[in-house]
């Protein structure tokens, strides 16, 4: 575990003590478990978000996808009478092919991430909207898929599947990103994607792939946010979701630059932003001020990290003074007054 | 034109630390007005330090300054602006965007009216006095995208003068520049000082510095090691006081039994001389030296070679089989490394740690199922530390914080991991401070003593001759001629360079 994500954690906790001290509500069964089922959820997309982060990218479509790819999920098993695996299986397939669209933009017609995936953006969710004629896609007064229901929505010993899923997804995250030869070239690519390319890593494969494990960490988010929902309204569903994700894995200290960052951070990041929506209901302060609230808090978060860094490159150096003049030759040798300590 | 008010600047007992380093130790240093310093020193030696210290960039731990007479704990980058020290750096700032004139008044613009629109012919005029005064063959309405490093050199120098630079600091000033653009420089700063401007010229090129300056400060290990003065400044003296030691013998050449070729050019061209062919065999356990003037193609040709670039046609065979073109990967495979010529932005990932570059290509070898095997990655890393001599307290140190050499070492140990049967050096040495600049000659002569081929890119032509057992000599992207060890000289090389 890195510096950075300790301090994370400590904030975690802090604001959870604070809350859970002004509104004992915080810590009861029901409340963690909804909180644990959001962020499961959350975490799904923002995993996603991080692995395009740290190849210097950005996927800035993550929201839309979720509302196209839910739209056409709910379709697929309700009009169509679809089975639900094979339903799950083909939303995902759509989620690589995107990917794989977005990686080709990117790598071969040198198209910036941001460009690209703002496209993504409004095309998926204009043809969500088109889908669907601007209604509302969702299941109709006793449509029941009890097995579906109870493997995306269901929970066992009170624990919701959906965070299940995500401590599974962002286990497999962590291992691949920190422990695997392709996770180096993930952090290689990110870092300097030329020096990458003069060491025989075929960054093009690299960046591609990075968008087809968002994309496809996305399509499976899309659908257990359409089963959480259960009815899917094409231009609101999703809204802003990109933000969500981008926001955790910055707060997690992902570097927009790319190459630098951890899973557990972005996790974190996770945990603390659903913290901050549930602080905001439980201590009664408006829901309108939810965004300001989280937007508050991360550029906190962003300015302490910072200033704490410069701290420590400062006291370093005055400790490496202090022995200096400690060491009374080398303070004999340098002819030092000894005034500044 | 004469400087009204020469400078008079001296520093005493400077110190300085950097978090585990003592970048200085009780440096003293004096300047005048009318006079050519040059400072000198392996890198890491505190030039780099020294010469922040008096632009204000970095306020010494202790040590004092003293400028005209009047005692300065610490300047201030607006405060050495006022007093007029200027700095023109080795990595040029030049804007490419905006002419001339904008460049040297940037930030000083002259305008007009309430609204401050900027008045270009006015800071023409005020900007062409300036160019002639330091010999420039280009116009103050000139785009700066069109002019030559060397021109961009006199443009910073130029704008330094415009702020009245009293000290003018040049920082490895020809390292990018040719022969004649360097003759050029090196004229115009004999000429500003006779003009009463105080130069402090910060170079690794000892000819320059024995050509141009008065007095020579040196630093080692980032403390005074001398100062020589007119008479006395000479070469080898100066190499003895920099390294501490006796250089003995520098190029330590053996003869290599030369075998079977290795790396086989043959019709090779490239996308910037797309009609040459270029055929070329270097053998095994030999090293030939790739020589010429700069922009003869010489990079672009090992570009071509290893993959990064498209080749315009041509086959490039490493023991006899072809290399598929534009791929990297595979050449790194079949045995065929490159050390590229910017260490800094295509050799290393600066802020990952030393273990994580040097095993970078390796990996695939120190895994299982793409999983890394930490430990042994680890043990690689480490035999590699040893076997180069990598100066560094923790192989988890960002390799941003090693010295030039100590990088250099970083990016060779990488290539070596991989077992290379042909290694490509571009500018092995450039950069690098002498006594590491040995340690890679050293290096070099062992992996061809054990049989692996070498193509040395180098312009500095010494280390050509001192090192190389045959030399290729490029001109306008096509192989000039091929010269023995016999007749390697630096004129039998420039006859062939020039065309």
């Amino acid at each position: 575990m890195q510096k950075k994500d300790v301090g994370l954690l400590v904030l975690v906790l802090v604001v959870g003590a604070v809350v859970a001290a002004i509104n004992p509500r915080f810590l009861s069964p029901i409340n963690l478990a909804n909180t644990a089922n959001l962020i499961g959820l959350f975490g799904l997309f923002s995993v996603a978000e991080a692995f395009v982060i740290v190849t210097g990218g950005i996927e800035l479509s993550v929201g839309s996808v979720i509302a196209l790819l839910g739209v056409i999920f709910v379709d697929l098993i309700v009009n169509h009478d679809v089975p639900w695996p094979l339903a799950t299986l083909i939303v995902i397939c759509i989620g690589a092919v995107m990917g794989v669209i977005h990686g080709f933009l990117i790598t071969r017609l040198k198209l910036q991430p941001f460009v690209v995936t703002l496209c993504g953006l409004l095309i998926y969710r204009g043809i969500a909207r088109f889908y669907t004629a601007d209604g509302t896609a969702g299941f109709s007064f006793g449509d029941s898929f009890p097995m579906l229901e109870w493997v995306v929505s269901g929970r066992t010993g009170g624990v919701p599947h959906s965070i299940m899923a995500f401590a599974v997804v962002a286990a497999v995250a962590w291992f691949t990103l920190h422990r695997t030869v392709f996770g180096r070239h993930l952090f290689a690519v990110g870092k300097n994607e030329e020096a990458a390319r003069y060491a025989g890593i075929d960054s093009t494969r690299v960046i591609v792939l990075a968008y087809v494990i968002c994309l496809v960490l996305t399509a499976v988010s899309a659908v257990f946010f359409a089963m959480y929902t259960r009815s899917i309204q094409p231009s609101s569903h999703g809204n802003f979701y990109e933000l969500y994700g981008i926001a955790a894995a910055v707060l997690g200290g992902f570097s927009l630059r790319g190459g630098e960052g951890s899973i557990i951070g972005v996790v974190l990041g996770v945990v603390l932003l659903q913290e901050l929506q549930n602080l905001v209901n439980l201590l009664g302060i408006p829901s309108s001020l939810n965004f300001a609230v989280m937007g508050s808090v991360i550029l906190i978060g962003v300015i302490a990290d910072t200033q704490i860094d410069r701290y420590r490159q400062r006291r370093r150096q005055a400790l490496g003074l202090s022995m200096l003049n400690a060491d009374g030759s080398g303070a004999g040798e340098l002819g030092l007054t000894g005034g500044k300590q | 034109m004469t400087v009204k008010n020469p400078i008079a600047l001296t520093l005493s007992g400077v110190s300085k630390l950097y978090p585990g380093v003592v970048a200085l130790e009780d440096v003293g240093l004096s300047i005048r007005g009318g006079e050519v310093v040059g400072l000198i020193g392996e890198n890491g030696a505190g030039k780099s330090t020294l010469m922040r210290v008096l632009g204000g960039a970095t306020a010494p731990d202790r040590g004092s300054i003293e400028l005209d007479g009047e005692s300065i704990a610490a300047l201030t980058p607006a405060e050495a602006t006022a007093r007029g020290i200027a700095f023109v750096h080795q990595e040029l700032n030049t804007f490419t965007n905006l002419d001339v004139a904008a460049n040297v008044l940037l930030g000083r613009e002259i305008t007009r009216g309430p609204l401050g629109v900027l008045d270009r012919r006015a800071m023409a005029r005020a900007v062409e006095p300036i160019l002639q005064r330091v010999g420039a063959r280009f116009g103050a309405r000139d785009s700066a995208f069109e002019l030559s490093l060397a021109d961009q050199q006199l443009l910073e120098i130029a704008r330094a003068l415009s702020m009245d630079a009293r000290l003018v600091i040049l920082d490895e000033p020809t390292s990018s520049l040719t022969l004649s653009e360097t003759q050029r420089l090196l004229e115009v700063i004999a000429q500003l000082r006779d003009e009463g401007v105080a130069i402090l010229f910060v170079s690794h090129r000892l000819a320059e510095i024995e050509q141009v300056a008065d007095r020579v400060i040196v630093l080692r290990d980032g403390r005074n090691a001398g100062e020589l003065g007119r008479g006395e400044i000479e070469k080898n003296r100066m190499v003895r006081m920099m390294i501490g030691r006796d250089v003995g013998q520098f190029y330590d050449k053996r003869d290599h039994d030369a075998h079977a070729p290795v790396l086989q050019l043959r019709d090779v061209a490239t996308s910037t001389y797309p009609d040459a062919r270029v055929n070329l065999s270097v053998k095994a356990g030999e090293i030939l030296g790739l020589a010429g003037l700069v922009g003869a193609g010489r990079t672009e040709l090992a570009l071509a070679t290893f993959g990064i670039d498209a080749r315009r046609g041509g086959e490039v065979l490493v023991n006899g089989v072809p290399l598929p073109p534009r791929s990297v990967a595979q050449s790194i495979a079949m045995g065929l490394c490159l050390l590229p010529e910017n260490r800094k932005e295509h050799g290393l990932f600066l802020d990952f740690a030393v273990s994580e570059n040097v095993t970078l290509p390796s990996l695939a070898r120190l895994s299982r199922r793409g999983v890394v095997d930490r430990a042994a990655e680890r043990g690689l890393a480490e035999t590699s530390q040893q076997r180069l001599g990598i100066k560094v307290a923790s192989l988890d140190r960002a390799v941003a914080e090693l010295s030039g050499g100590n990088q250099q070492k970083v990016v060779l140990a990488k290539w070596l991991a991989m077992g290379p049967k042909v290694l490509i050096l571009d500018e092995p040495t450039r950069g690098i401070d002498v006594g590491a600049k040995a340690e890679v000659y050293r290096l070099m002569q062992d992996l061809a003593n054990a049989g692996v081929g070498i193509l040395m890119i180098s312009s500095d032509m010494e280390e050509v001759i001192g090192v190389s057992d045959r030399v290729a000599v490029m001109c306008n992207g096509a192989i000039a001629g091929i010269l023995s060890s016999r007749d390697l000289t630096e004129e039998s090389i420039l006859r062939l360079a020039v065309g």
